[in-house]
C-alpha cells in the first residue's frame, strides 16, 4: 500500500484519480483503518488529507461556519461558535464512539463512509449543510444528503473527496436537535434516530423545518411531510401527532438484532416529537 | 516496498523510525520502539487499552497509522511517571485497588490523565462518559472510578 500526504487539495485529487487500484482518503481513520484491520478493505493507496492547507479549520462563513474535512469531533465540541449556533450537529457529532474515537473521528467521515446509522448524517442533513466537493477539475458544492447512496456508497466520482462542510448561517430564533435510540447509555450504534431544524416567527410560529431521519432506511431520509407537519404551527400536541405519523410512514427500516421494523417505526415517531421539543426550546420557544 | 522514515517526539524525546505504510502507531510503539505499556485489547478502537496522546488530544494508537505521526508529539504511559516517582493517578489506582490483570490500566491512567488536564473537577458522570472507551473486565470500574476521583481531589489541593 502507498501512503500519501499531499499538502493542497488538487495534488490529493490528483492522486484520488490517478490510482489505478483501490484508493482510500484518510482523514480521522475510525473507519478506513477497522476495515482495513478487518480485511473488509485492501487500499493499494491511501490518501491522508490532514496536511492540506486549511482542512483542520473552522472558518466563519456569510454567517454560517466551514467545517474542514478533518476537523475532528472534540475540535468541533470545543468550538463555542458552532454549538450555540448548531447545538444539534455539535450533540450529533459528539454521539459517535469514545474519547478516543472523537479525538480523530470527522464530520466528512461519517457522511461519506455512508453508514444508514451516521449519527452526524441526521443532523446536517436537517441542518441543510453543502459538501464541498475537491476533484481533479476543482471544486463543486453538493447538498450533504446527495451524497451517501447506499450502504458504503457515495455520490463521489473517481478523484473527487470531501474537503469541508458549510453549516449554514440561520435566522434569530431558529435551532436544532438530534436524538438517537440506544439499548444502552453510550458507546453504540443507533437503532433508529432523528435530526430536526426549525425557525420561528415573533409569535412562536414554525415558519421553517427540516427532518431528517437515521438508521430506518439505506440512507437518511429527509421527510417533507414531516416538515410541512410542523410548518404553520406552534408544535401543539396535533402538529407533533401529524409529525410522528410523517416520520413512521417514512420510514423504511429493516429487522435487525438491534431492533425490529415496528419497533423503529414507533420510537422513530417519538424521537421525532421530542427533538422537535427541544429544538423549538432552543429556539426560545414555545414563545 | 521501502520503508517510511519518520520523525516523531514521544514523551519529549525526538524519536525516529522506519515503518511500513500499513502498520500502526500501537505496532511501533510495541514492536520497534519496545514501549510495551499500551496495550493491545481490540485492535478495533474499541477497548481503549492502546490509548496514547497525539498532539495533545487522547486516541487509540491501533487506530493510528504510524506514517501519520511525521513531525506529531505523542505521549504514552512510559511518560507518566517522573523517574521513581509515580504520577498521582498511577499512586491512586494502587491505593484503591483500582486494577487486576492490568491490560487495561495504561490505557486508563492515560485517558484519565487527559480528563483531569482538560477538567480538574470532573463529576463522576462525567467522568464515567469519558472512561466509556476503555474497558476493564476485572473491576467492574467502581475502584477505578473512586482512584480517578481521589487522584482528582489530590491534584486539585496540590
Amino acid at each position: 500500500m502507498q501512503y500519501a500526504a499531499p499538502e493542497t487539495g488538487q495534488q490529493a485529487a490528483q492522486l484520488l484519480a490517478e490510482g489505478t487500484g483501490i484508493s482510500r482518503v484518510l482523514a480521522g481513520g475510525t473507519d478506513i483503518l477497522v476495515q482495513m484491520k478487518a480485511g473488509m478493505i485492501e487500499p493499494d493507496l491511501l490518501v491522508d488529507i490532514k496536511n492540506i492547507k486549511g482542512i483542520r479549520d473552522i472558518t466563519p462563513e456569510d454567517g454560517g461556519f466551514r467545517i474542514g474535512a478533518a476537523v475532528s469531533g472534540a475540535e468541533l465540541n470545543e468550538h463555542a461558535g458552532v454549538c450555540a449556533m448548531w447545538p444539534g450537529v455539535a450533540e450529533a457529532f459528539d454521539l459517535i464512539g469514545s474519547t478516543q474515537v472523537q479525538g480523530r473521528c470527522t464530520l466528512a467521515g461519517n457522511l461519506c463512509n455512508a453508514s444508514p446509522a451516521a449519527d452526524s448524517v441526521p443532523a446536517i442533513v436537517a441542518a441543510g449543510a453543502i459538501a464541498r466537493i475537491t476533484g481533479p477539475n476543482g471544486d463543486r458544492d453538493c447538498p450533504v444528503g446527495d451524497i451517501p447512496i447506499a450502504p458504503g456508497k457515495t455520490s463521489l466520482a473517481k478523484g473527487e473527496f470531501v474537503s469541508s462542510i458549510l453549516l449554514p448561517a440561520r435566522p434569530a430564533n431558529a435551532s436544532d436537535a438530534y436524538l438517537r435510540f440506544i439499548p444502552r447509555t453510550e458507546m453504540d450504534i443507533a437503532v433508529c434516530s432523528v435530526g430536526v431544524s426549525l425557525t420561528l416567527d415573533a409569535s412562536g410560529i414554525c415558519t421553517h423545518a427540516r427532518v431528517a431521519l437515521g438508521a430506518v432506511a439505506p440512507t437518511v431520509l429527509l421527510v417533507e411531510d414531516a416538515a410541512n407537519a410542523l410548518i404553520g404551527s406552534k408544535l401543539d400536541d396535533a402538529a407533533l401527532a401529524a409529525l410522528g405519523a410523517a416520520c413512521t410512514a417514512a420510514c423504511k427500516p429493516i429487522n435487525d438484532k438491534r431492533g425490529t421494523i415496528a419497533f423503529r417505526e414507533d420510537v422513530t415517531a417519538v424521537l421525532a416529537k421530542r427533538a422537535a421539543g427541544i429544538a423549538q426550546q432552543r429556539a426560545g420557544g414555545p414563545l | 516496498m521501502s520503508k517510511l522514515h519518520i520523525t516523531t517526539s514521544i514523551n519529549g524525546d525526538q524519536t525516529e523510525f522506519l515503518c511500513n505504510s500499513d502498520e500502526s502507531l500501537l505496532d511501533v510503539l510495541r514492536d520497534r520502539l519496545h514501549l510495551t505499556g499500551a496495550k493491545e485489547g481490540c485492535g478495533s478502537g474499541d477497548c481503549g487499552a492502546c490509548s496514547v496522546t497525539l498532539n495533545g488530544r487522547l486516541v487509540c494508537s491501533c487506530l493510528v497509522l504510524a506514517a501519520e505521526t511525521e513531525g506529531a508529539e505523542i505521549a504514552t504511559i512510559e511518560g507518566m511517571a517522573d523517574g521513581e516517582k509515580l504520577h498521582p493517578l498511577q499512586r491512586k489506582f494502587l491505593e484503591h485497588a483500582a486494577l487486576q490483570c492490568g491490560v487495561c490500566t495504561p490505557g486508563i491512567l492515560v485517558a484519565a490523565k487527559a480528563l483531569l488536564e482538560k477538567n480538574p473537577d470532573p463529576t463522576e458522570t462525567e467522568l464515567r462518559y469519558w472512561l466509556a472507551g476503555n474497558l476493564c473486565r476485572c473491576t467492574g470500574y467502581d475502584k477505578i472510578i473512586n482512584a480517578v476521583m481521589d487522584a482528582a481531589a489530590e491534584m486539585r489541593g496540590a
